[in-house]
C-alpha cells in the first residue's frame, strides 16, 4: 500500500466527522495563532520602540549635568557646570576626530500662546547643529542659523503637535506665539516624527541656545551636550574622546563617580530590544501553552475515533491490513488535522496582525510562523501516534467483537 | 495434493481459573481443493472459534494448522495479515462493511492493502460487483443498501481478490429467504469455479447445498458425512 493511498483514506476519516475534525482543527488553530499573533505583538512593540530611538539620531552621545555615581561614594565634592565652552572643546578636530558637532542643550517647560490659544510644552535653546544631530528636518520655512545665536534673535522652529495646538491649520511660518512673556517669531516648522508610545517627538519648540538662556533659563549650567559623531561605527571612540576631554576640564579624578554623563544611543537600544526580547519570549511561550493544549485535544479526539472505530479496525484487518496500514491511516487523520489546523492558525495570524494590537502595530517573526506550523504538524504526528499505535496493535478477533 | 486446509487437534481454550471455556477440544480436518463444506451444530459448539482460527482472526491454544501448505501457527502479525489477505475471503454474519465508504471503495479494499493499482483496482472492484449482480450499486454506502446487497457487496469483496479459500459464518443468518436464496446461488456459482468455501450454518436446507458436511457437538467433530460424492455437483449443474 502506497502513500497516496494511505492519504486518501486517511483524509475519508476526517472528512466523515465533520463537526469533530472541525473542533480539534479549531484548537489547532487557535495555539497556532496565539503564537504568531504574540509574538508579532512583542516584535512589533520591540520595533516600535527601537525605531522611536532611532529618531533622536543613531549616532549621537548626550552628556548629561549632574552626578551619577553610586551613592555615598563621596566623589567629587565639586560640581562644575556644563558649559558653553566644553561643548567648544568637543569640536576640537584634533583631540576628538571623531566628534562631527556638539550642540549645547537647555530647556525650559513654559506656556505659550498664539491669539488666544495657550499650549503648555518646553522650549529647546540650542544650536543649528542640533537639527542635524537629532535628526530633525524642516518640513516648512527654515530653520535659525548661527547669526540668530550670535544676536539672540527670537526666532522659532515649531514641531507638528505644537503647530496643531496653537495654530491648527493655519500655516504659522512668519507668525508670532509669546512663551512666558517674550515674542517669538515662528521660522519654521519641523518634519513630523510620530510618536513613540512614551513620549511625543513632534511635541517641540526649538529656538537659539542665547535666546532662551536671556528669556528663560538663565546663564547656569546647561542641561545637556547633544554629541553627533562622525558615524554610527565610531561611537565608542568618539565617547573615550568626549571622556577625556571632559574629565580634564572638569578636573574629574575618580571616574566611577564624575559630574555628568555620557549616554550613547546605540547601547540604549540594545538595553531596550534585550528586555523586549524577554517579553516576547514570555508571550511565545505563554501561547506555546495553548498549542501544546490543542495537541491534546488531538490524542483526545483520535482516542475516541479509534474506540469508535475499533469494529473498522477488525473489518480492515480481517481483509488484510497490515499494522503499518492501520498506523498510517490513524496518523494521517491526526496530521491532517494539525496541518490543517496549522495552515488556518497561520492565515488567520497574517489576517489578525494586520489590525493594531493593543497600541502596537504587530510585526509577524518568519521563524515564529515556521515554528508555530512545524510545532503543529509535529504534535500530530506525537499526539496522534499514541492513539494510532494502539488501534494499530488490536487483534482482529477483538476488534470484530468490539460493539 | 496439498489440502487447503489441514487441521490437527486443534484445541481452543477461552478464559481462565472459573471462567474457563474449552471452545475447542481437539478437532481434526483435511479440507481439499474444491470441496464445499458446511459446519453444523448447535449455538455455542464452537463453529465461530473453529471459523476465526481457519480464517487466521484467532491463535489457536493447541493443534497444528497448515492453510496452503503454509505453517499458520508459526507466523508472525505481519505474516498473518499477507495470509488474510491474499488467501482468504471472509463473509460475516452481519456484513462487516465499512460505514459511510461506497459499495465500490469496500469492495477494492483488499486488493489495495495487497498493493494493486488504482485502475486494475477499480476494474477488478467493478466486475465482482457485476459478479453479484450489483452493477449500478458501486457508489452506495452500505446504509442506503438492503440487507442482501450489502451481503452481496460483502461476497464480491471476498471474492475480487481471488482467494484460495472462502469462509463464511452463517452469511444468512441475517436474511430474508430471497435474499438468502441469491446468496446461496452465488455461492454455488463460486463452487462451480473451483473455489473451496466454508460455510457455517443450522439450517439442514442451507446446509444441503454443500458437498460435505460437518457437525460439531462441543468442541469436537461428531458427524462428517458427504451430501454427494466430491466434485459431483460442479459437473451436474451448469452455470
Ligand atoms: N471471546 C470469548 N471469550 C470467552 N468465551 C468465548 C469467546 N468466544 C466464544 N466463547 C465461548 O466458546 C464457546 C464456543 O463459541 P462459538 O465458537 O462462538 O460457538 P458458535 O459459533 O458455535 O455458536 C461458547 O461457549 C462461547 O461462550
Ligand atoms: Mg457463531
Amino acid at each position: 500500500m502506497n502513500l497516496v493511498e494511505t492519504i486518501r483514506i486517511g483524509l475519508r476519516g476526517v472528512t466523515a466527522n465533520r463537526l469533530r475534525s472541525g473542533l480539534t482543527v479549531l484548537g489547532i488553530l487557535i495555539g497556532v495563532a496565539a503564537v504568531i499573533v504574540l509574538v508579532a505583538v512583542g516584535n512589533g512593540s520591540s520595533l516600535a520602540v527601537t525605531q522611536s530611538i532611532e529618531k533622536l539620531g543613531t549616532n549621537t552621545l548626550t552628556i548629561r549635568h549632574g552626578s551619577f555615581g553610586p551613592p555615598g561614594s563621596g566623589g567629587q565634592t565639586q560640581f562644575k557646570d556644563l558649559t558653553v565652552a566644553d561643548a567648544t572643546a568637543l569640536m576640537d578636530a584634533t583631540v576628538a576626530p571623531d566628534v562631527k558637532s556638539a550642540s549645547p542643550v537647555v530647556s525650559s517647560g513654559t506656556t505659550c500662546t498664539f491669539e488666544g490659544t495657550s499650549y503648555d510644552t518646553s522650549v529647546t535653546g540650542t544650536w543649528p547643529s542640533y537639527f542635524e544631530a537629532s535628526n530633525n528636518t524642516i518640513a516648512s520655512g527654515d530653520y535659525f542659523v548661527n547669526d540668530d545665536v550670535v544676536n539672540s534673535r527670537r526666532t522659532v522652529v515649531l514641531g507638528q503637535t505644537v503647530v496643531d495646538e496653537l495654530f491648527g491649520t493655519v500655516d504659522p511660518v512668519g507668525s508670532e506665539i509669546i512663551c512666558a512673556g517674550t515674542p517669538f517669531t515662528v521660522t519654521g516648522v519641523l518634519e513630523t516624527k510620530g510618536s513613540s508610545g512614551f513620549s511625543d517627538s513632534d511635541d517641540v519648540i526649538i529656538a537659539p541656545l542665547t535666546t532662551v538662556q536671556s528669556h528663560l533659563t538663565g546663564y547656569g549650567s546647561l542641561d545637556s551636550i547633544l554629541v553627533q559623531t562622525a558615524s554610527a561605527d565610531v561611537q565608542e571612540a568618539a565617547q573615550s574622546e568626549v571622556y577625556a576631554i571632559l574629565d580634564d576640564r572638569h578636573d574629574t579624578t575618580d571616574t566611577s563617580s564624575r559630574d555628568y554623563q555620557v549616554l550613547n544611543q546605540a547601547s540604549l537600544i540594545s538595553t531596550v530590544e534585550d528586555t523586549s526580547q524577554v517579553f516576547t519570549v514570555l508571550l511565545g511561550a505563554v501561547a506555546a501553552i495553548s498549542l501544546l493544549v490543542g495537541g491534546i485535544g488531538i490524542t483526545n479526539i483520535m482516542l475516541v475515533t479509534v474506540t469508535e472505530r475499533t469494529r473498522e479496525i477488525g473489518i480492515r484487518k480481517a481483509i488484510g491490513a497490515s499494522k503499518s496500514a492501520i498506523m498510517g491511516q490513524f496518523l494521517v487523520e491526526a496530521t491532517v488535522l494539525s496541518i490543517i489546523g496549522g495552515v488556518l492558525g497561520v492565515l488567520t495570524a497574517i489576517l489578525v496582525t494586520r489590525f493594531q494590537i493593543a497600541g502596537t502595530t504587530p510585526v509577524i517573526l518568519p521563524i515564529s510562523v515556521i515554528g508555530a506550523f512545524g510545532v503543529s504538524v509535529a504534535l500530530g504526528l506525537f499526539f496522534g501516534s499514541y492513539p494510532a499505535n494502539r488501534a494499530a496493535s488490536l487483534r482482529p478477533i477483538e476488534a470484530l467483537r468490539h460493539e | 495434493m496439498t489440502p487447503v486446509i489441514s487441521l490437527q487437534q486443534v484445541t481452543k481454550v477461552y478464559g481462565s481459573g472459573e471462567a474457563t471455556v474449552h471452545a475447542l477440544r481437539g478437532v481434526d480436518l483435511v479440507v481439499e481443493r474444491g470441496d464445499y463444506l458446511a459446519i453444523m451444530g448447535a449455538s455455542g459448539s464452537g463453529k465461530s472459534t473453529l471459523m476465526n482460527i481457519i480464517g487466521a482472526l484467532d491463535g489457536a491454544t493447541a493443534g497444528h494448522y497448515e492453510l496452503d501448505g503454509i505453517n499458520i501457527d508459526s507466523l508472525d502479525e505481519s505474516g498473518l495479515s499477507i495470509v488474510r489477505n491474499r488467501k482468504i475471503g471472509f463473509i460475516f454474519q452481519s456484513f462487516n462493511l465499512i460505514p459511510r465508504t461506497t459499495a465500490q471503495s469496500n469492495v477494492e479494499l483488499p486488493l489495495l492493502y495487497r498493493g494493486v493499482g488504482r485502475k486494475e483496482r477499480a476494474a477488478r472492484a467493478t466486475a465482482a460487483l457485476e459478479s453479484v449482480g450489483l452493477a449500478n450499486r458501486g457508489h452506495h454506502e452500505p446504509n442506503e443498501l438492503s440487507g442482501g446487497q450489502q451481503q452481496r457487496v460483502a461476497v464480491a469483496r471476498a471474492l475480487v481478490a481471488e482467494p484460495s479459500l472462502l469462509l463464511a459464518d452463517e452469511p444468512t443468518g441475517n436474511l430474508d429467504s430471497q435474499s438468502t436464496k441469491d446468496v446461496l446461488d452465488l455461492m454455488d456459482v463460486m463452487h462451480q469455479q473451483g473455489r473451496t468455501i466454508v460455510m457455517i450454518t443450522h439450517e439442514d436446507d442451507v446446509a444441503n447445498r454443500a458437498d460435505r458436511v460437518i457437525t460439531l457437538i462441543d468442541g469436537l467433530v461428531s458427524a462428517d458425512r458427504w451430501n454427494r460424492p466430491r466434485g459431483q455437483r460442479s459437473r451436474t449443474v451448469t452455470a
